[in-house]
């Protein structure tokens, strides 16, 4: 039986070590090979099944690399679902096999159902007879359990600008639509290519402004990655001591991984922060020394946000200005402490340095400017780049799949448009666009374009 | 009233109208042994409403039914008045033809076919009764007590069935246009245990041409190039009739206004379900009431009438408002009525009671088609006719049924949307319902739906044979431009320059310049003419399918799915009872459709995907018990 190439994250969602996207299906390979570079450039679909290789899956479009994988490859029969198989392991925690699965979606492969693994093991013949009512009870009791869960993550004000969406395009259509199937009536306005562009266009715009809050979602869900540098007996400790004392920890202590990552969870004036403890603040007091800075850039990379920590009753060190190189570009504070000694920093040097950033005075010491720092937090997250009366959190993997779907179906529609497409072509990208964004709300109802269709005209004989 | 055995048939339909016409051409065309019976000889083929046929997607219908074999294409290329291409700035999949037809003529001419068609017999009576034993079909009897004998039989009774005609208050029992109704026939079916429901529809009136201004309207005439329905007409008419328009106004509506409680759509008289794509003039200025005007086409009924038809007042009000009506509107003011327009109510079955070959599911060889299943318009009565001739002598033959996938054509998504949706207004054919318009065009039902016909034995081995060539030399010439390197020399570039195009830098296949926009296949033809003479239809293929090829495709890989999910048969024999797992709602909406596959199940509303991979995995879970037990 031939089916077509479905993925999902296969290991319990948390933070494990590692966790697997796991893809099944006759392109199973070929979008494997699309996104996989192994140090030997081998193709996987030259290579021999059941085994395992090493490599980094890349952003085929920009050539970024997205994360270090192993990957397994199993090709069909022999494998659970008796269709060809490849298992991405990649390193655990929900933004990263987030990625890893965005990314097969986008290359080609559709998000599971609920079971589908089990119910393709079924239908291909792999679990005998005894085993199939379970997995009937299994289908019902996983899309139930999902239903629920997905209800519970859509917020409200997302299935209302779905809705809205969806309700602009369903009136292009109906449009479209009534020009075609009553040709003779000259009263209703023609739909015109500029006209379908332009609404495709502030379609394709919202869509776009909703996936980069599918981000600041993460954030909110996740929390924001921070992290604490500086030069040992800045301070640091005390710092984050002084967050997670101020503020009630949420969690504590998500040990036991491989690379012996802290993380304190904090609530800092509404914006949750993941203080992640990279190499052991605590241990060494020294991330410079310890890791150097190239190796620190590389931890920085997937912060959300750093702070660095200065001595106020110091003058400004070489690693100072390597620390400030390392983070350039980045969204920081700075935060200055040792208040309570005397001053030696150059402030005008530390001004120059930081830019438009941020800068904190603070004596932890004295428990003084706390305030200030959280503040400052608060104002970056809420008024920085991001609209906080405007927020739409999309999370769900689910959802982001198939709005980068929908994506897609509009921009062809646009591009068939600016290209003077017979407007009976652009409306099958239009139409599809529709019912991506109804999967979402679970609203796809085909009646409904019949009816717009005859709420918004006047027809008849 | 004494009974008497009048004959013995394979195939007996009752009606002649739209559905009952080509039910009866097809069932005989196979070889059935078949007999019309109709209540009314001089009314096979009545058009009781407008005087048009086909239109967007109904106008491919009539292609299609052409390319089956059936007869509506034949006879309105012979009996129209004028003809129109319709949509051709829209795109390919949407393109339509449209005629205005001489009713009589139509009429004339479809009882000639029929009278000259072997194996067919036609006689003039009412059907009181099916007789039905241990629910299969066996024959019917008629108003004067004779009995005859059949295999299989199709009800295609239209509007009759309890037809009520309504004019302002007054009410009585009618078919269309005054005729005599059919009563004891709805009584039958519901005693068979059929679920009918209540539909309504309504005309407009008919006024004289020679009291009409035309002065005051605009003309509307029909395409200078000569069009046909069918793939098989040669001559062409010429002489064609213009229609009018012209427009209500606020005189008009003022009218509907003061008169709207003598309307029995608001009275509350009239309690069958309308049409929303239909809506009578009062319907429309209620429900528009920020619309100034509305449009109103003058359409001749013919060549040898003066009646013309109001296309766009169709009304249920009481006589003397019609008059008022008639007389606010610009052309209209000094116009004669020669009828006035009224509702009718009917009876329609429920259609998910009907298998996809339009078969009964509560009695065997028992058929129904057209108005019967709760459509309207002639085209969608006709194909449905077809579909049921065919499958009710193919049952009488002992051959293999036929039916249509929604990808297949649009005779195949209207029964599909009726025996799994069923309907709950007339329900009229519209491009959107096809989820596969682009493949479902007006110049490739042919290459659709020929061999379909010609294995059914509805075309014959000549026409078949030429069908075959010109899909040949649509095939060569399409491989010859995809080879074909087409050099940027000075004819090519003036050419592109003249078309507003950008100049080639190298040579260019000759597909991917017809790709362009701008460029069709005739710009093509002059740069690297073909060696072999093709007609225009065979040109008008060659640039459909290059040029839209990448969309094409698509919708190709799509219906390739769905006819994955159309070869997973559902066993007839399931109990859905059975299953656990599927949800109460869907299980019972699966009871009463019966669907044939999972892509038919999947189509049904309230049957969620979560079911469908139950109702999947219990049915392979059947299998396999079959291969093992």
């Amino acid at each position: 039986m031939e089916f077509d190439t479905i993925a999902a994250i296969s290991t319990p969602m948390g933070e494990g070590a590692i966790a697997i996207v796991r893809l099944s299906g006759s392109d199973a390979i070929s979008i494997a090979d699309q996104i996989f570079r192994s140090p030997g450039a081998k193709a996987l679909s030259n290579q021999l099944t059941h085994t395992i290789h090493y490599g980094h899956l890349i952003e085929p479009t920009t050539g970024d690399v997205v994360e270090e994988v192993m990957l397994s490859l199993m090709k069909g029969p022999k494998t659970f679902t008796r269709e060809d198989v490849v298992e991405i392991n990649c390193h655990g925690g929900i933004v990263i096999v987030n990625q890893v699965l965005q990314l097969v979606l986008r290359h080609g492969a559709r998000l599971a159902e609920p079971g589908e693994f089990t119910k393709r093991a079924f239908l291909n013949g792999r679990i005998d007879l005894s085993q199939a009512e379970a997995v009937m009870d299994l289908i019902r009791a996983k899309t139930d359990r999902a239903m629920n869960v997905a209800l519970g993550q859509m917020d409200g004000k997302l299935s209302r600008l779905i809705a809205t969406l969806r309700q602009a395009l369903l009136e292009t259509l109906a449009q479209v639509e009534v020009n075609i199937d009553y040709p003779e009536y000259d009263d209703v306005e023609e739909m015109t290519l500029p006209m379908i562009i332009e609404k495709s266009t502030w379609v394709k715009n919202e869509i776009e402004r909703l996936l980069q809050t599918s981000m600041q979602g993460k954030i909110l869900r996740e929390g924001l990655s921070t992290v604490i540098i500086g030069r040992p007996n800045v301070g640091k400790s005390s710092l984050l001591n002084s967050l997670v004392q101020e503020n009630k920890a949420i969690v504590t202590e998500v040990a036991g991984t491989t690379r012996d990552i802290i993380e304190e969870y904090v609530n800092v004036r509404g914006v949750p922060l993941k203080l992640v403890d990279t190499a052991g603040i605590r241990e060494t007091e020294d991330i410079v020394e310890r890791i150097g800075v190239e190796r620190s850039r590389q931890v920085l990379k997937q912060a959300d946000l750093i702070l660095l920590v200065l001595n106020h009753s110091d003058e400004l060190t070489i690693e100072d200005e390597r620390l400030f190189e390392a983070i350039h570009g980045m969204d920081f504070i700075v935060v200055i402490n040792k208040t309570d000694l005397e001053k030696k920093i150059d402030t005008q040097r530390v001004q120059e340095l930081s830019g438009n950033r941020k800068i904190v005075t603070t004596s932890l010491l004295q428990e003084e400017g706390v305030d200030q720092l959280e503040e400052a937090i608060a104002s970056l997250f809420f008024e920085g780049s991001l609209d906080s009366n405007d927020l739409t959190y999309v999370s769900n993997a689910r959802h982001i799949a198939l709005l980068n779907q929908a994506k897609h179906t509009i921009e062809d529609a646009i591009n068939a448009a600016q290209a003077a497409v017979p407007i009976d072509m652009i409306q099958i990208d239009v139409t599809r666009t529709w019912e991506i964004l109804g999967e979402i709300t679970g609203d796809t109802v085909e009646e409904s374009l019949i009816d717009q269709l005859f709420s918004q005209f006047c027809l008849g004989k | 009233m004494q009974n008497f055995e009048a004959g013995s048939f394979d195939v007996i339909v009752i009606g002649a109208g739209h559905a009952g016409a080509e039910a009866a051409l097809a069932a005989a065309g196979m070889g059935a042994k078949t007999l019309v019976l109709t209540i009314n000889l001089d009314m096979i083929a009545f058009m009781p409403c407008n005087p048009s046929i086909g239109g967007p997607a109904k106008g491919i219908v009539v292609r299609e039914i052409d390319a089956l074999g059936g007869a509506m294409g034949k006879v309105i290329d012979k009996t129209h008045i004028q003809m129109r291409m319709l949509n051709t700035g829209k795109g390919p999949a949407v393109r339509a033809l449209r005629a205005q037809a001489d009713k009589v003529l139509y009429q004339a001419e479809m009882k000639r076919l029929m009278e000259e068609q072997d194996n067919l017999s036609i006689h003039q009576a009412m059907v009181e009764e099916l007789i039905v034993e241990n629910n299969e079909i066996q024959g019917v009897i008629t108003q004067v007590g004779a009995i005859y004998r059949a295999k299989t039989v199709i009800v295609t009774t239209g509007t009759f069935l309890r037809g009520e005609i309504i004019i302002g208050n007054l009410k009585y029992s009618s078919g269309p246009n005054n005729q005599q109704p059919s009563l004891k026939l709805a009584d039958n079916l519901r005693d068979l245990g059929f679920d009918l429901v209540r539909f309504k529809t309504g005309t407009p009136p008919r006024v004289n041409s020679k009291t009409i201004d035309y002065s005051k309207t605009e003309i509307q005439p029909g395409d200078d190039v000569p069009r046909a329905f069918s793939y098989e007409t040669s001559e062409f008419i010429t002489d064609q009739l213009p229609c009018w328009l012209t427009y209500t106004n606020e005189r008009t509506h003022q009218v509907i206004d003061e008169n709207l409680h003598l309307s029995p759509m608001y009275s509350g008289m009239i309690k069958g379900t309308g049409p929303r794509y239909c809506p009578s003039i009062e319907d429309k200025v209620v429900r528009f009431n920020d619309k100034p005007r509305h449009q109103i086409f003058l359409e001749p009924e013919g060549r040898n009438t003066r009646e013309v038809y109001v296309q766009g007042l169709s009304t249920s009000l009481p006589e003397h408002v019609q008059r008022k009506l008639l007389e606010s509107i610009p052309g209209l003011e000094k116009a004669e009525m020669m009828r006035a327009g009224y509702a009718i109510e009917y009876d329609a079955m429920v259609p998910t009671q009907l298998w996809p070959t339009l078969e009964t599911k509560k009695i065997r060889n028992l058929y129904t088609a057209g108005q019967i299943n709760g459509t309207s318009g002639y085209e969608e009565a006709a194909g449905q006719g077809l579909m049921a001739g065919m499958n009710a002598a193919a049952r009488a033959l002992n051959k293999e049924e036929i039916i249509l996938s929604r990808s297949d054509a649009y005779i195949g998504v209207l029964i599909d949307d009726l025996v799994t949706k069923g309907t709950n207004e007339p329900y009229r054919l519209l491009t959107s319902r096809a989820e596969y318009r682009l493949l479902l065009r007006h110049d490739n039902a042919d290459l659709r739906l020929t061999k379909i016909g010609f294995t059914a034995g509805l075309i014959s081995e000549e026409r078949y044979e030429r069908f075959e060539a010109k899909k040949k030399l649509i095939e060569e010439e399409i491989i010859r431009l995809r080879k074909t390197i087409i050099k940027p020399n000075e004819e090519t570039q003036s050419i592109i320059r003249s078309k507003g195009g950008t100049e080639l830098k190298d040579g260019i296949k000759g597909q991917d310049l017809l790709k362009r926009p701008e460029m069709t296949y005739e710009d093509i033809a002059k740069l690297s003419p073909s060696t072999i003479q093709l007609t225009d239809e065979m040109k008008e293929q060659i640039e459909i399918q290059i040029k839209y090829e990448g969309y094409i495709e698509k919708s190709l890989l799509q219906v390739e799915k769905l006819k994955k999910m159309e070869n997973k048969k559902i066993p007839d024999q399931i109990d859905y009872n059975a299953i656990s797992g599927i949800a109460t709602e869907a299980k019972q909406k699966l009871k009463e459709v019966r669907p044939l596959s999972i892509a038919q199940a999947s189509r049904i509303s309230g049957v969620n995907p979560a079911d469908i991979s139950i109702l999947l995995v219990y049915i392979e879970q059947g299998r396999i018990a079959k291969i093992s037990g």
